[in-house]
């Protein structure tokens, strides 16, 4: 536990920025905006948003430096969070409009949500909405020590919006699950020092800030 | 899977709350804030803001309403009204909106969509459609607040602005707002249909047993709400405890 509150949030251009930032300032963190790699790399926490397309996303991430330093900040050791495509670019690339590279930090690949459910019905593209929060059926890590600490498994529910949705290579990067048509797909992953959500917290009300709040306490 | 949404409607002219019957004769109700912060604090899974006047005056004036309620409201915040540019809509993004709700300018031009979709996401994308009906089972899309025609089908319309990217829709059946009377069922049933994306039915609030209509009989996969909110006539826990009891998948807080 570290008694700093401090946050440092990664700006490529994504509009949901603004919103992560003030529900990180709603949640009592002392926050830092930054645009310059240098301020990514040395940061105590950092935090990568994201909303929109992969590739474009990607694009953005490269032209300011930043991949460089997120894959660097990565090997700190030091809290990473990202959030939705911030979390999907952080995979080995996407099949979002063709296929694009990402920064291959977590093994697997971003795929389609599934346009049918197991039984063939047809289901709604993207998934909007409030879903819940499953422990992976392959692992038993349990969300204790994690943003999920006290997060109630198959209850509490988050805010998702995406057509994408990440594949981990290793069944043990899974932190959380949802449920669509079916399907498992990964709502939340960790790795390490890496933890990553394809639902946005800073969008998912109380429970989202004290999501947050676990992360700065890390 | 909860992906049933209960979503409270600010209509907003000026700086104030209003509500209107049929999208005409308003009344002041009072500050957009208060009731955002109690919306949001009663569990709504949503907002959705409209600058009724905006049309008017050819631009959305919410920017400041949308950045103040930004900062106390941690749900999705969709904005409508006056909506003409992909610049307009990365203005109002950076006011705080998740989404943006468009209806007369993709009407005037339909590649706004595309645009926006783009640009922005498809997510960030709501077409508006003003649904008034002029037969059984056939419904006109109409522009400022259910004023002026268009000519065009809803249901064509609809699918027309799914094609081009909209991620969302939002269907306001314009004979039913503010009468408390019940949804359009059969207008949700049949966008619904039409559409493989989200479609969120507004318009006509007045009991619970309308909201569950609009859910199970329309299919509705949000459902927008205003004065019956607004005048305290029901509230959104009793709203989400009559859903769960019905079996619906809403968000169980």
């Amino acid at each position: 536990m570290s008694p700093s509150k401090k946050v440092t949030l990664l700006d490529y251009g994504m509009c949901n920025m603004l919103n992560v930032a003030r529900a990180f300032e709603h949640a009592g963190a002392e926050l830092t905006v930054t645009e310059d790699p240098r301020d990514a790399l040395s940061a105590e926490r950092l935090v990568v948003p994201g909303v929109g397309a992969f590739s474009d996303s990607m694009k953005e991430v490269r032209t300011r430096g930043h991949d460089d330093a997120i894959r660097r900040f990565a090997e700190t050791g030091r809290p990473m969070l990202g959030i939705c495509v911030g979390m999907q670019i952080l995979f080995e690339g996407s099949d979002e409009f063709g296929q694009a590279a990402g920064l291959g930090i977590i093994g697997g690949w971003i795929k389609a949500v599934p346009s049918q459910s197991l039984e063939g019905q047809p289901q709604r593209v993207p998934h909007i909405g409030w879903n819940q929060l499953m422990q992976p059926c392959e692992t038993n890590r349990g969300w204790q020590d994690t943003i999920l600490e006290s997060t109630e498994p198959g209850k509490a529910a988050v805010y998702f919006v995406h057509s994408f949705a990440a594949v981990p290579a290793n069944p043990g990067d899974r932190l959380a699950d949802f449920i669509y048509g079916g399907y498992h797909l990964s709502a939340a992953i960790k790795r390490d020092n890496v933890t990553a959500t394809q639902f946005h917290p800073e969008r998912s009300g109380a429970l989202g800030i004290a999501m947050l709040r676990r992360f700065m306490d890390s | 899977m909860s992906n049933l949404r209960i979503i409270p409607r600010l209509d907003i002219k000026g700086q104030n709350l209003i509500k209107g019957v049929q999208l005409e004769g308003l009344r002041v109700i009072g500050d957009p804030q208060e009731h955002a912060i109690r919306y949001y604090q009663a569990g709504a899974d949503e907002l959705i803001y409209m600058d009724i006047v905006a049309s008017l005056y050819g631009r959305n004036n919410l920017s400041d309403i949308i950045s103040r309620a930004a900062d106390q409201v941690f749900i999705p915040i969709t904005v409508g009204g006056g909506i003409r540019s992909v610049d307009d809509v990365r203005h109002i993004l950076r006011s705080g909106a998740d989404k943006v709700a468009i209806n007369t300018a993709a009407i005037a031009r339909p590649e706004l969509i595309s645009e926006v979709a783009r640009r922005f996401g498809s997510q960030a994308m709501v077409l508006s459609i003003e649904a008034k009906q002029v037969a059984p089972g056939k419904w006109e899309a109409y522009t400022d607040n259910g004023r002026e025609r268009t000519g065009l089908d809803v249901i064509e319309w609809a699918k027309r602005g799914a094609e081009m990217g909209a991620g969302e829709l939002m269907v306001t059946a314009v004979d039913r707002e503010g009468t408390r009377k019940g949804f359009d069922i059969d207008l949700i049933q049949q966008v619904r249909s039409a559409v493989s994306i989200p479609v969120i039915a507004s318009g006509g609030m007045g009991t619970i047993g309308h909201f569950l209509e609009a859910a199970q009989e329309g299919g509705a996969d949000g459902v927008a709400m205003a004065d019956v909110l607004h005048y305290g006539r029901m509230s959104l826990p009793d709203i989400r405890a009559a859903a769960l009891d019905a079996k619906l998948e809403v968000r169980d807080i």
